[in-house]
């Protein structure tokens, strides 16, 4: 397994990526810009949120435990385990495919969930109950709906890529995440699928290592709704970065989330018969 | 007596296979983890009305329900080995008090291909009220009278993975009977089913080798399933006993093409089973269809609405010496289903099926929740309305009832 140490390399191998980049004809249409946007700051904002997207681009597929604490206003708490098996998406016209797979609470012990995100079109989902040994085809229309009557929405974890939204740039500044203080730009961004549960979203992407330190979100009605800290980011390999402390936080209910993940393992040599429906009974 | 031998004569056969394959594996591939967990439950359940044939005890039924869960994995993720024994003692019905291996079998997962062998649990199919193409496991119809609790089916089957679908092919060896209401127990008709002296339609009985096979597939919001299955009818036809006070299962031979798929468009979920049947009586089609629409984000918290319509229409023989009886001859399932979306996974569920010709409904209410960790907390309601006589219905008129069953998850 790979270790969160500074590869020496990635400098140089990003200015060979970006090298290769501009003398490759076929990367251009990347860089061309997409139709909604009409000013600078749009520009900017969709640039700083490429360059962030494009830093995690060659992950291949990764495999992680994760602890889910939920925490209702009177700060009773429950917890959940969880396994995440990923699989980067061939190209940035589709999604990643992943399956969560439930290892508590004991009752729904091996339920697992496959997604296949899609760009503006709803993503395909199925879930598996094992009581009835039974994979429904679910729907994905309810975005917005609670993750285990979590604080994060099904959207929160479906909807990171960078074509599922507008962007703008809106600032740069300084924010402490995690007991870190980091130089971000606050780049706004509106989601263009359908059935969102929210207006628009605010995210931090600093200024070093190109990664999302926190997000707000507001909802339908334009109020802030929830926030989201990423902390505790890790370097995997060449420039493959994972947070492993998110705290959900909802302003209106006082309930909060924390997603705990383990070390990430990567290139495991999962492939897209992995991420099938029949496979989803397997899982525990 | 009689049923703690039955017990034990149900579980020896998959036990030895078992044994050998846990022998195996383990030696094989000592490299691994084991993953233990399992449930205890108690069962309450309670009749509104006195019973209505003779011989069925009056009174409410308790039970303790055990189930173990055992899991073994090989380092590589390749080698699996499941073990699921399930018992349930009852107070009331000496048929319900009985044994199962629901699940024991060990599984390889090669390249393209994954083999299992030993007692499997499978579902086929897409709709909710009925259950019409699903046939690989017999069903454990002495637990609910929804079909949805199965006993363990030996087998072994063979899946490949390819890029237009996946074929799984099947080889059953080892016939379960199903299992029914005794003398005693409630939920049955005028004559109980005397599952010591079922009739096979072949010479080897319980012994014959079924086949089966399915293609299923996923493209864009289609799901679709072909299945074939060849062998013992898991649904038995019913025919007097010689001295004429009971009823004995019938187990005929059957050839059965089947087609299930799902249509999910948004919120909507569009759905449809069907199946043609060679063997009992004259050769038959059934079929299963409907939607389900679902209102999300009906509270603040989250909480959804489902919607669910179906239509059962059903060709088979009516005399249920010939076939199986069915009560989804020409019925409609109307039902609702409330889901909190909170930690404790609260949910609601409502519905009746009515048939279409008589009029008669039958009714279930379900709610569950979780406390804490491990309980798990279900209430479930049964009854029926306005039955006609000559509905399949009659016989259980009187018993409409409530279940409560606690749940302890280990």
């Amino acid at each position: 397994m790979k270790t969160a140490t500074i590869n020496p390399w990635r400098k140089p191998l990003l200015a060979l990526a970006a090298i290769a980049a501009l003398a490759a004809p076929a990367l251009s249409q990347d860089m061309a810009l997409p139709d909604w946007v009409d000013n600078d700051s749009e520009r900017r904002g969709y640039e700083i949120a490429m360059r962030s997207d494009n830093s995690d681009n060659g992950f291949a597929d990764s495999r992680v435990e994760a602890t889910m604490v939920l925490r209702n206003a009177a700060g009773q708490e429950t917890s959940r385990e969880l396994s995440f098996q990923t699989l980067e998406r061939a190209d940035n016209t589709v999604g990643d495919k992943s399956i969560v797979v439930f290892n508590t609470p004991a009752d729904v012990e091996g339920t697992a969930l496959l997604s296949h995100a899609r760009i503006l079109e709803p993503d395909d989902q199925w879930l598996y109950l094992p009581a009835l040994a039974r994979v429904r085809r679910i729907s994905s229309a309810n975005k917005s709906g609670p993750f285990v009557g979590s604080e994060f929405a099904f959207e929160d974890f479906t909807a990171v890529e960078l074509n599922k939204y507008e962007h703008n740039y809106l600032d740069t500044a300084q924010i402490s995440v995690g007991g870190e203080t980091l130089t971000v730009d606050v780049v706004e961004r509106f989601p263009r699928y359908g059935n969102s549960g929210y207006s628009r979203q605010v995210s931090y992407i600093d200024q070093e290592v190109y990664q999302i330190r926190r997000i707000e979100f507001f909802d339908r009605r334009g109020d802030l709704l929830k926030t989201l800290d990423l902390a505790d980011y890790r370097e995997y390999g060449d420039g493959i970065w994972r947070s492993h402390a998110l705290t959900m936080t909802n302003h209106q209910t006082g309930k909060s989330t924390e997603l705990n993940y383990g070390e990430f393992e990567f290139g495991v040599g999962l492939s897209d018969n992995d991420f099938v429906r029949g496979v989803l009974e397997r899982q525990y | 007596m009689n049923s703690t031998l039955r017990l034990l004569r149900s579980l020896a056969m998959p036990l030895l296979i078992l044994a050998a394959v846990l022998f195996g594996a383990t030696a094989a591939h000592a490299r691994g983890e084991w993953d233990t967990g399992g449930s205890a439950g108690t069962e309450a359940r309670v009749f509104a009305e006195a019973p209505a044939w003779p011989g069925q005890e009056d009174g409410a039924q308790f039970s303790i329900i055990l189930e173990g869960d055992f899991r073994w994995r090989s380092e590589d993720r390749r080698h699996h080995v499941v073990l699921v024994p399930w018992a349930r003692i009852d107070s009331l019905d000496g048929e319900r008090t009985h044994a199962d291996l629901r699940e024991g079998f060990y599984r390889y997962i090669g390249d393209g291909f994954t083999v299992e062998t030993g007692v499997i649990k499978v579902f086929w199919g897409v709709a909710e009220s009925r259950h019409l193409v699903d046939i690989v496991n017999q069903t454990d119809l002495v637990e609910d009278s929804d079909g949805e609790d199965k006993l363990g089916q030996p087998a072994l089957r063979v899946t490949h993975q390819t890029g237009w679908g996946r074929l799984e092919g099947y080889i059953l060896p080892g016939f379960r009977e199903r299992t029914f209401p005794g003398l005693d127990g409630r939920l049955r008709g005028p004559l109980p089913v005397d599952t010591d002296a079922p009739v096979y339609e072949h010479a080897d009985e319980e012994r014959h080798v079924d086949i089966a096979a399915r293609w299923s597939h996923f493209l864009g919001d289609w799901d679709v399933g072909l299945a074939a299955f060849h062998g013992t009818s898991r649904a038995p036809a019913f025919r007097r006993t010689p001295d004429g006070q009971a009823l004995q299962p019938y187990y005929a031979i059957i050839s059965q093409l089947s087609a299930d798929v799902q249509l999910t468009r948004g919120a909507w979920l569009w759905k449809g089973e069907a199946l043609v049947r060679e063997g009992q009586g004259h050769t038959f089609g059934a079929f299963t269809g409907g939607l389900e629409y679902t209102f999300y984000g009906i509270t603040r918290s989250g909480a959804d609405f489902g919607v669910l319509i179906e239509y059962h229409h059903d060709g088979r023989d009516s005399d249920p010496a010939i076939a199986p009886p069915t009560t989804f001859n020409n019925d409609v399932f109307l039902g609702g289903r409330f889901a909190m979306n909170d930690f404790n996974d609260t949910s609601l569920l409502g519905g009746a099926i009515v048939d279409t010709e008589n009029g008669s409904i039958a009714g279930l209410i379900e709610a569950e929740r979780r406390f804490g960790s491990h309980i798990f907390l279900e209430v479930e309601g049964r009854f029926t309305l306005d039955v006609d006589p000559q509905d399949g219905l009659f016989a259980v008129r009187r018993d409409d009832a409530l279940t409560l069953r606690l749940t302890r998850h280990f």
